[in-house]
């Protein structure tokens, strides 16, 4: 079962966090300072799972941004490491931005520890883009994510499918 | 913040002014545009780089939250905004929670976009017991008939995420009829629902399963895939009622693997590998322990391995490795390479992995290279849990495979050192246990003692070395006990060294109770020490008491040589002693005290329920378990000397004997008696225990010593020229791998014993005992001991044995058996007849249990046994005291042409007794029948699984009785297993029988004033609003039905108001308040546990439908 899943910056900063079993406010931020210190301090050869304390984390990084999910020993590991990237894609599909997503993760395999520093402006626009995509429709990146898990559990994974009720409404809202 | 976000934040204004970042494909009105308040926030989150900076923005933005949202000209859209606004600041950690009450407003009079963020917010900020949550209800239910598809779609989405579980009767039968739903999305969200309610409250879900089964036959993948996770749990906890479904999970994993889905559902080209490991969840568990089963699977699993791709992350595939292995340990060796690279892998993680695959491939032969490579990991590990979990696994590989006693002790040693203060108390307590009893060479005993006494004093040899608090128990404990064994050594330099660490700081001062006992240990068996003369002058005016009372007590013992040798034995730590519990000796005292007009002695219950009754308060809390085995783990602090350790880890070794009440005494049954009136009772009293208790532990095992041929070739020729460092590796290989191949078992998942163990621990069983017995107590001190918990795992074994075969008789055996066997069962106790049962052996128990009542052998014609037929003949009967209680009708579990087994429920004020009757309709005996039933999840039996009947004679009958416990409340369950018997061949029958909850319902009589007390006291409530039948007149009539079924206590009726009262078995109660209003009945479930109203009321639902 799937306990949460969190996308945060490499600053530590949460840009979507979504509980699927109750945590307080204030032990949020603690644990989710925890699961990106975790994150951060592991090398690119090292692999994307952890074991952390009575659970384990599966993480994915794209560009400067970690989307860590936090599961039990029920749940398959891969199943949510690529679970995430099919997340990414369907937030790739609606933002309509699959070339740039495409570039981040060419980058992303191929230049492992320097950060984005030595890039050109226009990637490092590119790249502060998707997290201001996320973060300025952090409503509709929380009803795509429900549409993919429920309850902990993975419940759709056909991006057609995902997206249909939110280009409904995103019609509807235009009309 | 690093620079590289200050730069790009300097870039952002313009950035945002030429690239609208809302503008999603469909980006429409509702978009967020820079200028915007949330813009503004987002800008402002972004810049933020210090955590008080952020606290300020939150709180100002919280102050303008809060004065918008209440104004009442703000917009809809404004609301919308403002509650992703919300989120924000509470995604950031800060509560807002003043904003709640307008998410569940937006989402009511929101329109489709505002809607569903009023929805996602509430799903966000409240939390399933949130009592703002029924506010949600009726926008639900207007949702969900709304003929607005989005909205319905809405409405079910949160349903599935959150919803008052007391309210699911308001919206049930709406998600029902959406099951029949043209759109594929609508069914499937309902089928979400649907599962939502299903973890919540099974019980409200329980009569739809058909429809379940509709979804899973559903034209639409998407709407099968969503009603697989609701078979996924309802087959967790019985996957016997499914059996019949693996057919049908076969045959889409069949289509899914064929890639017959639509295209769509490819995720990179594999066809749904979602639904696919979900599908194989599902199939493992139906196939588990089911050769039957399995065999439908085979080929579907085979066909999705060929088409799975090969992953490349490396713990996946150890992973993935590991669960083979257990299946199947040549795997391992196709595999070696991989694993020795693994090894050396820079990843903490994958390493990790590689040693728990090793931990799984150990045996007598590869088992110090690996214990190696878990010391090496172990010593750069700096993480408690990792630390915890693997000295666990080196402390037991070790103790199983050591070859040798040197490198046992060296192996524990660096685990002590180690693994330090954080380790599994059980670890030292086991090893110095296995030091103490010792096994079966006494030689050999010696040898390790003396190695181990060898090696922890040249350790202490070193000057300022630290070590663990544990390890240093250790090592005190073993010199006190066992220092005389080295010939050359002279006490006085042994004792030098403990003094000296009893003078380190870092010593705790529990540690030095320790030492300080190894050290009146050494100095018994010498005339006389300075160091210990310095000791005492020293301690005596030490400031911690405890200390000052060890050096006192050492004081007087040295000026009394003699006392102090029969006090302090050699090698005597394994000899039980003797204490005088029921004080006799104070008898005379007593006598006297009474006669001064001195107030008789009441036990510490009398006392409490006399103080109890005055208070006219009940106390409805069970009285905790206290297992013994706490002992072990509490530590010996104070005054207990530390020799006390081995007692402790015996009762811990014993855990099935201690789940009883009241072993929270010392336990004081066989133990000899040496202290009395008179101080120290130095005659020696017979060991009668002694011998009877080193019951050997049969060596059933098979031996697997020889070496196989290394299967190494393949490996090999496949690498023809092998570098330097790849031949290091294949030679750790073949140390590695070595034991493993054809020819050889290893013992697997389960750790079975197939290796002979060097260091066999003797089994000792000390007896539990209720304190109520404890009058009798020196009689039972001489009683011998009983073997029966080691004959128990021992027929488990046999059992185990036949099990293949019998599974296949049961596909012959007659279906209608297995139907006929309606649920029936019986129970028993720890009553004395129990006891009985446990010192005499199963076998003697049902002879003993039905001594002294007449009952009639009940002896079938062979001829005609469809006659027995589903009723039991007449002259079964129960033993005269179980007669007397309310029970079963006896019924008939399953048969053969042998024999045929009965069952009868007796429901006993206090428990649930299940007994069983075994008859033999054969003219012949029947050798070794044995019954064991399966643990179930619901259930708890006891005092085994099992009953063992070496013997039934021909025409003849035995019967056994079993206590059931209900450990997890359920409406109803299934409790299996199996009878096998021997007569030519093995044969073995399968049963099962069905407890509902009324069977561990008994009434609970308390006035109108308790009930009025506890009802306040409890808070889990359920209400329910039942129709009447015209039968069922008037309130009365329907209690009284209520209270004959389901054994409640009608505490008071009053109108048309009525009060009852239940306890479920051993003492939850549940109080029940109802009310008849036109033809109505109202029921309200009060309980102090949360899960028993609702299947209560269950149960009450189905009485009213019969009645």
């Amino acid at each position: 079962m799937i306990k949460f899943f969190l996308m945060v910056n490499k600053q530590g900063q949460t840009r979507l966090s979504r509980y699927y079993e109750h945590v307080e406010i204030h032990k949020r931020t603690m644990l989710e300072a925890e699961v990106i210190k975790n994150c951060l301090s592991r090398s690119k050869e090292q692999c994307s799972f952890i074991e952390y304390k009575d659970f384990k984390l599966v993480y994915r990084q794209y560009a400067a941004l970690f989307i860590v999910v936090g599961i039990n020993e029920t749940e398959n590991e891969m199943a949510v490491y690529e679970l995430i990237h099919n997340f990414v894609e369907v937030l790739d599909r609606y933002f309509s931005r699959v070339e740039k997503w495409c570039v981040m993760r060419n980058d992303h395999e191929v230049n492992v520890n320097s950060p984005y520093l030595t890039k050109t402006d226009t990637h490092l626009s590119f790249f502060f883009q998707s997290e201001l995509d996320i973060m300025f429709n952090l409503d509709r990146v929380h009803i795509i994510l429900d549409e993919m898990v429920l309850n902990g559990c993975i419940v759709e994974t056909n991006k057609n499918r995902i997206l249909a009720p939110l280009f409904v409404l995103d019609k509807m809202a235009e009309s | 913040m690093s620079d590289v976000v200050e730069r790009t934040l300097s870039a952002l204004p313009g950035l945002l002014g030429q690239h609208d970042p809302g503008a999603g494909p469909g980006g429409g009105p509702g978009r967020v545009s820079a200028t915007s308040r949330l813009g503004g926030l987002i800008r402002s989150i972004t810049a933020l780089s210090s955590k008080h900076e952020e606290e300020k923005l939150i709180q100002q933005e919280q102050t303008n939250l809060k004065a918008t949202v209440s104004a009442p000209t703000t917009t809809l859209r404004l609301m919308k905004e403002c509650m992703v606004r919300l989120i924000y600041c509470e995604m950031l950690g800060y509560e807002s929670s003043f904003g709640y009450i307008h998410a569940i407003k937006l989402a009511q009079q929101g329109n489709l976009l505002e809607k569903r963020v009023g929805y996602l917010a509430v799903s966000l900020f409240l939390h399933e017991n949130h009592e703002l949550l029924l506010l949600l209800v009726n926008t639900v239910v207007k949702d969900l008939q709304s003929t607005n598809l989005v909205e319905v779609c809405m409405a079910l989405t949160v349903v599935s995420q959150i919803f008052p579980r007391e309210m699911i009767p308001a919206v049930l039968p709406l998600i029902e009829d959406k099951l029949q739903h043209s759109k594929e999305i609508i069914r499937r969200k309902a089928v979400q629902a649907l599962y939502k309610f299903y973890l919540i409250a099974p019980n409200q879900v329980q009569h739809i399963h058909d429809k379940f089964r509709k979804a899973l036959c559903d034209r639409d993948v998407g709407v099968m895939a969503a009603s697989l996770h609701i078979y996924l749990q309802m087959i967790k906890k019985n996957a016997s009622g499914y059996k019949d479904l693996t057919e049908s999970f076969v045959t889409i994993l069949k289509q899914v693997v064929g890639g017959k889905l639509p295209i769509d559902f490819n995720y990179h080209s594999v066809p749904a590998p979602w639904l696919q490991i979900q599908l194989l969840r599902i199939l493992g568990l139906l196939g588990k322990d089911d050769p039957r089963t399995s065999e439908l699977m085979y080929d579907v699993l085979d066909e999705s391995l060929r088409r799975a791709e090969i992953n490349h992350n490396i713990t996946y595939g150890l992973k993935a490795l590991t669960y083979v292995i257990q299946q199947d340990p040549n795997l391992a060796l196709q595999h070696q390479m991989t694993i020795i690279e693994c090894l050396d892998h820079p990843d903490p993680i994958i390493k990790r992995e590689t040693l728990e695959l090793l931990y799984r491939i150990t045996n007598g032969q590869n088992v110090t290279v690996i214990i190696q490579k878990m010391l090496d990991y172990l010593r750069q590990s700096k993480e408690e849990y990792t630390i915890i979990n693997l000295t666990g696994k080196i402390a037991e590989l070790a103790e199983k495979y050591a070859p040798d006693n040197e490198w046992f002790i060296q192996t524990m040693n660096a685990v002590f050192s180690v693994g330090g203060d954080v380790m599994h108390p059980d670890i030292p307590n086991n090893f110095l246990r296995l030091l103490a009893e010792g096994f079966d060479d006494e030689k050999e005993d010696e040898q390790l003692r003396l190695y181990a006494v060898q090696s922890y004093l040249s350790l202490l040899e070193e000057e300022d070395t630290f070590y663990p608090q544990k390890f240093l128990q250790v090592m005190s404990w073993v010199l006190g006990e066992y220092s005389y064994l080295v010939n050359d050594g002279d006490p006085e330099v042994i004792i030098t060294k403990l003094y000296r660490l009893l003078k380190q700081t870092f010593v705790t001062s529990e540690t030095k109770a320790w030492i300080m006992s190894a050290i009146t240990k050494i100095s018994s068996r010498m005339p006389c020490s300075k160091t210990v003369d310095k000791l005492m002058q020293e301690f005596s005016t030490s400031l911690d008491t405890c200390m000052r009372q060890y050096a006192f007590e050492l004081k007087h013992l040295c000026e009394n040589k003699e006392l102090m040798k029969n006090l302090l034995p050699l090698d005597a730590s394994c000899d039980e002693i003797m204490v005088d519990a029921s004080l006799s000796f104070l008898d005379g005292f007593v006598a006297e005290g009474l006669s001064c007009g001195a107030a008789p002695y009441k036990p510490h219950h009398q006392r409490q329920e006399e103080k109890l009754s005055q208070e006219k308060a009940l106390n409805f809390e069970p009285y905790g378990l206290s297992f013994t085995s706490s002992m072990s783990s509490s530590g010996f602090t104070g005054r207990q000397s530390p020799a006390g350790l081995s007692l402790g880890s015996d009762v811990s070794g014993n855990s099935a004997e201690i789940g009883q009440k009241e072993t929270n005494c010392l336990k004081l049954d066989s133990v000899r008696k040496l202290w009395g009136k008179e101080g120290y009772l130095p005659k020696k009293e017979t060991k009668t225990g002694k011998e009877d208790k080193t019951q050997p532990v049969p060596q059933d095992s098979i031996l697997m010593g020889h070496v196989v041929d290394l299967p190494l070739t393949q490996s090999e020729q496949q690498v023809v020229s092998l570098s330097e460092e790849d031949k290091e590796k294949q030679q750790l290989a073949s140390t590695l791998f070595v034991g493993l191949g054809s020819n050889n078992t290893i013992s697997l998942m389960g750790k079975a014993d197939t290796t002979p163990q060097k260091f066999k621990k003797k089994s000792k069983i000390s007896e539990t005992q209720n304190s109520k017995e404890t009058s009798s107590f020196q009689n039972i001190a001489t009683l011998p001991f009983s073997p029966l918990p080691d004959t128990a795992p021992n027929n488990k074994e046999n059992f185990q044995g036949n099990e293949h075969l019998g599974l296949r008789k049961v596909s012959l055996s007659s279906s209608e058996v297995l139907e006929a066997s309606v649920s029936f069962d019986t129970s028993q106790s720890l009553t004395e007849a129990v006891l009985d049962e446990k010192l005499s052996n199963c076998r003697l128990s049902a002879s003993s249990l039905f001594a002294d009542s007449n009952i009639e052998v009940f002896q079938p014609s062979q001829s005609v046994p469809d006659i027995v037929a589903n009723k039991a003949p007449l002259s079964l009967c129960l033993p005269g005291e179980l007669a007397d209680h309310p029970h079963s009708e006896i019924v008939e579990l399953c048969s053969s042409d042998i024999l045929t087994m009965y069952s009868c429920k007796v429901w006993t004020d206090d428990r649930l007794l299940l007994i069983l009757f075994i008859a033999n309709k054969s003219i012949s005996p029947l050798k070794t029948v044995t019954l064991v039933f399966e643990s179930a999840e619901h259930f708890k039996i006891f005092e085994s699984l099992s009953c063992h009947f070496p013997v039934i004679e021909a025409q003849s009958m035995e019967s056994c009785q079993k206590c059931v416990q209900l450990e997890k409340i359920c409406t109803e369950g299934i409790l299996s297993g199996s009878i096998s018997y021997h007569l030519d061949t093995d044969t073995h029958l399968e049963f099962s029988l069905t407890f509902s909850l009324s069977d561990f319902i008994r009434p609970m009589k308390i006035t109108t004033e308790d009930f009025g007390k506890l009802w306040l006291s409890f808070s889990n409530d359920v209400k329910q609003n039942l129709k009447m039948s015209p039968s069922q007149g008037s309130l009365s009539v329907v209690l009284n039905a209520l209270k004959e079924k389901l054994k409640l206590h009608i505490v008071e009726i009053i109108g048309n108001e009525g009060i009852v009262a239940c306890q479920l078995l051993p003492s939850v109660p549940c109080l029940l308040h109802c009310r008849t209003h036109a033809r109505t009945l109202a029921l309200w479930f009060r309980s102090s546990c949360s899960a028993l109203p609702d299947s209560l009321l269950y149960q009450c639902q189905k009485v009213m439908e019969e009645s």
